[in-house]
């Protein structure tokens, strides 16, 4: 059974709606990530759960519970705060016992699981300090301790890494995992930051304009992306327009070619997304020239700019058709292309990907 | 340049009080002459029963103008800063305004005449004195303490009391256990502010007071109308040593509190 | 329960702050009257609700000279000394957020310390100040540069000295603010592109502080419109400003309609500044 499930929830500002007829289902011990831009609906579901807005249509349960009548403290779950809301006047100690106090748990027991929990952190022995003499990284973890501390089942994490450097956030994110993995908790995580959604999470709920576009583990939303918008999101896909060919083709006059996928393209399909990484580049033959009709998945072009990005290269080239196509260049192969240089471009079926939207 | 702009202004601020304190300690019987070093003006002052009385009573009218206006414009402050919208909020906040930019003459009249169509409709308030002062008063110094207070709130991080409630508090422990601590210096700033506010009125005062409550600063007026005397400058002496003990208490306290 | 944080000052403000100004509002149209309390209200029940304004009171604010002449020399009065509190302040406040940053704290509290003396002290210091026998003209006839004491105090003179003394640290507050939040990096990009210092002053500094400029003098305009004791206490006795006609007719007259047409009038008349304040202080 899910540990968490949500059921038709919309939730209106005003005439807007920030989210709209979601339904999203948590397993126990999942990571999941919701990714999106502002704007996109995220932080209000976030918000939603944990019971600081009400919802205007649908449901949330929570082991079966229904949790949606219930105010935020009465809900057995957890939230980390993208500002961390650090109480300025307690000291950390007291901060992450502030949540054992109001429960009840007698002294002894408490003084114990905060102790715990501050270990588990790696922050022992800061227990005395006030909020304003840690830094970014330690706040960070007292907030993460004081939200984990109460054992929730379910732990809210508002852009846990969004405030720190980012050299901290690597390191950051495998200790969160670490942590998840031990406590056994289910942690919902809202991201605007792909990579961080896709190195962390089991699943990666996409959230377009209040909507649930796309639901899939990392590998599968990054590489088949389902709409347009999820394929420019996620690893800033190149996003071919054109029109059906009529045998499950699509004719790309901008790349003057035709795109075709393992299968047959889904009728009315318009327009295909391709990673920059999935196309081979090399020379062009002996008798071709710019222009020259090739194939279908081939297209020449010639090389505009050259961006160096560390471990690999990016190549913008363009097409006689006039498509600017994001061309991913490794370093093994050499050094890249000077501009100017004329390039022919082939890649795989499989890497052509239909979207829908 | 710009340092010779600030000294000639602090000197401009500074000289009336440093020559009011000097001539404090003059034996002469005209005030700011100096007459050889002296406490008799002192010893006067605290042997004038009326100008004790008036103290005495101005520092109960202040205390409790000052304790009323922190209640109600630390709620006044909370309903601005964090209590979200609701029907009449633009009314609430211009009406809590307008303490603040209403000419102290209109205030008094407005008041007085309030009380007098009061006492004709409901006999209340029957006499005019502390009570009405009072109530003038912490209205004064509510609008400023709501200023303070909401300035506070406003600074400080919106999800305080949203994760105090995530972790399992009611909204009234939140309240208690978050936001009151924190607004708490702002509360006692403004009791400060609102305090010396009533000390310092006399506008207000006159307007709003009957013959039962006449207020250190009506005795202060009418002694400075007939003319100086000496016995204001040891007065002047008086509150200015109990504000620099009160400053230089508070900024000990907050400085212990910093380390 | 849960609303009672509303209710409550809610109440208050109906009760101590509205009323008591539609009550104003009321008595500047009520009759004089010769019994306790001197008037006769506008409005009434006599077998229907009665509503007999009178609107004399007016009609003589404007007919007659007195008041008109009241309301020009208030007007005159608190737009010289608002004027006068920004030149002195604005060099002080930039003096301030120039310091080095331990020494602003300090320097701000020697600004609004003075304040702590009382108000009615600081002006009592003035007349001992001013006065004949006082210490300025014992200073001058001790350096032999006058023979007869210079006629100081019941003056213009001691009138503005007065009130730019009382209202100069409510001028120095908001521009302070302005100019500490200042970002000085514009003066050293408009440095960097060819200002002299004199031309970086007059095209980045001042317009940036301009707002904080127009908060200070607002800021000490409006009270001062209405400031009684100051000109009663050092000014001439024909400075009639509208905090003291108004209080005259209070007081000394006894006609209550009058002194409310005053106050309804003074209200009107600030009304335009005041919102022009509120709306610069909800602007930060």
């Amino acid at each position: 059974m899910a540990l968490l499930a949500i059921a038709g929830l919309t939730k209106r500002f005003g005439a807007v709606p920030a989210v709209l007829d979601l339904d999203l289902d948590v397993a126990p011990g999942e990571f999941l990530a919701l990714l999106g831009g502002s704007g996109s609906g995220k932080s209000t579901l976030l918000r939603l759960i944990a019971g600081f807005e009400t919802p205007d249509e649908g449901r949330i349960l929570l082991e079966g519970g229904d949790l949606t009548a219930l105010p935020p403290h009465r809900r057995p779950l957890n939230m980390m705060f993208q500002s961390y809301a650090l109480f300025p006047h307690l000291s950390v100690w007291d901060n992450i016992a502030y949540g054992l106090k109001r429960d009840g748990v007698p002294r002894t027991k408490r003084d114990a699981r905060v102790a715990e929990i501050l270990a588990m952190v790696g922050l022992d022995g800061f227990g005395t300090r006030m909020p304003d003499r840690l830094s970014g990284g330690q706040r960070q973890r007292v907030a993460l301790a004081r939200a984990l501390v109460k054992r929730p089942r379910l732990l809210l994490l508002d852009e846990p890494l969004g405030a720190l450097d980012a050299n901290l956030r690597e390191r950051t994110g495998f200790e969160l995992r670490a942590l998840q993995r031990c406590t056994g908790a289910s942690f919902i995580m809202v991201t605007h930051d792909q990579q961080e959604a896709l190195a962390l999470a089991d699943r990666v709920a996409v959230l377009e304009q209040g909507r649930l576009v796309q639901l899939g583990s990392p590998r599968a939303v990054y590489e088949r992306p389902a709409t347009r918008f999820v394929a420019g999101f996620l690893g800033a896909a190149n996003v071919l327009d054109g029109v059906p060919d009529g045998t499950g083709g699509l004719d790309c006059p901008g790349l003057a070619t035709t795109l075709r996928a393992a299968s047959p393209l889904p009728p009315g399909t318009t327009a295909c997304a391709l990673r920059p990484e999935r196309i081979a580049a090399r020379a062009p033959g002996p008798n071709s020239g710019p222009g020259t009709a090739l194939g279908p998945n081939t297209a020449s072009g010639v090389v505009e700019d050259v961006a160096f990005r560390g471990g690999n290269s990016l190549l913008l080239v363009r097409a006689p058709g006039g498509t600017l196509l994001r061309v991913g260049h490794a370093e093994e192969d050499g050094p890249p292309p000077p501009p100017g240089t004329l390039l022919q471009l082939a890649w795989e079926d499989a890497a052509i990907v239909p979207l829908s939207g | 340049m710009r340092r010779l702009g600030l000294w000639l202004g602090l000197g401009f601020l500074w000289l009336p009080v440093l020559l009011l304190a000097g001539y404090a300690f003059s034996d002469s019987r005209l005030p700011f002459q100096w007459g050889g070093f002296s406490f008799r003006w002192f010893i006067t002052l605290a042997r004038n029963e009326r100008l004790l009385e008036a103290a005495w009573l101005s520092l109960r009218v202040a205390a409790g103008a000052a304790t009323l206006g922190m209640l109600l414009g630390g709620a006044t402050g909370w309903v601005l800063a964090r209590r979200g919208p609701f029907a009449g909020r633009a009314l609430f906040g211009a009406l809590a305004g307008v303490p603040l930019v209403l000419p102290e003459v209109v205030t008094g009249l407005s008041l007085l005449l309030f009380f007098v169509l009061l006492e004709g409709w409901t006999g209340w308030p029957a006499e005019r004195g502390a009570t009405t002062i009072v109530l003038a008063h912490a209205t004064m110094g509510a609008a400023y303490v709501a200023v303070v207070v909401q300035a506070r709130l406003a600074g400080m991080e919106p999800d305080l009391e949203d994760a105090a409630r995530d972790l399992g508090a009611t909204p009234a422990v939140a309240f208690r256990t978050i936001t009151l601590p924190l607004m708490a210096p702002s509360l006692l700033a403004g009791w400060l502010l609102a305090f010396t506010l009533s000390l310092d009125d006399v506008v207000v005062a006159s307007f709003v007071s009957g013959p039962a409550g006449t207020t250190l600063p009506m005795v202060v007026f009418s002694m400075l109308r007939l003319g100086l005397t000496p016995e204001v400058n040891a007065l002047a002496v008086v509150i200015l040593a109990v504000a620099f003990l009160c400053v230089g208490g508070a900024l000990l306290v907050l400085r212990r509190r910093l380390a | 329960m849960r609303r009672l944080p509303l209710l409550l000052p809610a109440l208050w403000l109906a009760v101590f702050v509205a009323a008591p100004l539609l009550v104003v509002l009321a008595l500047s149209v009520a009759r004089p009257d010769a019994g306790v309390p001197p008037f006769a209200l506008p409005f009434g029940w006599n077998g229907g609700p009665v509503w007999r304004p009178n609107w004399e009171p007016f009609s003589l604010l404007v007919a007659d000279g007195y008041y008109l002449s009241a309301f020009l020399q208030s007007a005159w009065v608190a737009g010289a000394t608002a004027g006068l509190c920004l030149l002195l302040g604005f060099p002080m406040a930039l003096g301030i957020s120039r310091a080095a940053p331990r020494w602003r704290g300090p320097l701000l509290m020697a600004v609004l310390l003075p304040f702590w003396t009382g108000f009615l002290p600081r002006i009592g210091a003035w007349t001992g100040i001013l006065r004949d026998e006082g210490w300025v003209n014992g200073l001058l006839r001790g350096l032999g540069w006058a023979d007869a004491p210079l006629p100081l105090l019941y003056s213009n003179t001691a009138l503005f000295l007065g009130m730019v003394h009382a209202y100069l640290p409510f001028a120095v507050l908001p521009l302070y603010a302005s100019l500490s939040r200042l970002d000085l990096t514009l003066e050293d990009a408009a440095a960097d592109l060819g200002a002299t210092p004199a031309v970086v002053f007059r095209t980045v500094t001042l317009p940036l502080a301009a707002p904080g400029a127009l908060a200070a003098f607002l800021l000490v305009f409006i009270p001062a419109a209405g400031e009684y004791v100051i000109p009663e206490l050092l000014g001439p006795p024909e400075a009639l400003l509208v905090g003291r006609v108004l209080w005259q007719e209070f007081f000394q007259n006894r006609d209550w309609p009058v002194a409310a047409a005053l106050a309804v009038a003074l209200l009107a008349l600030l009304i335009l500044p005041i919102r022009l304040f509120q709306r610069l202080e909800s602007r930060r």
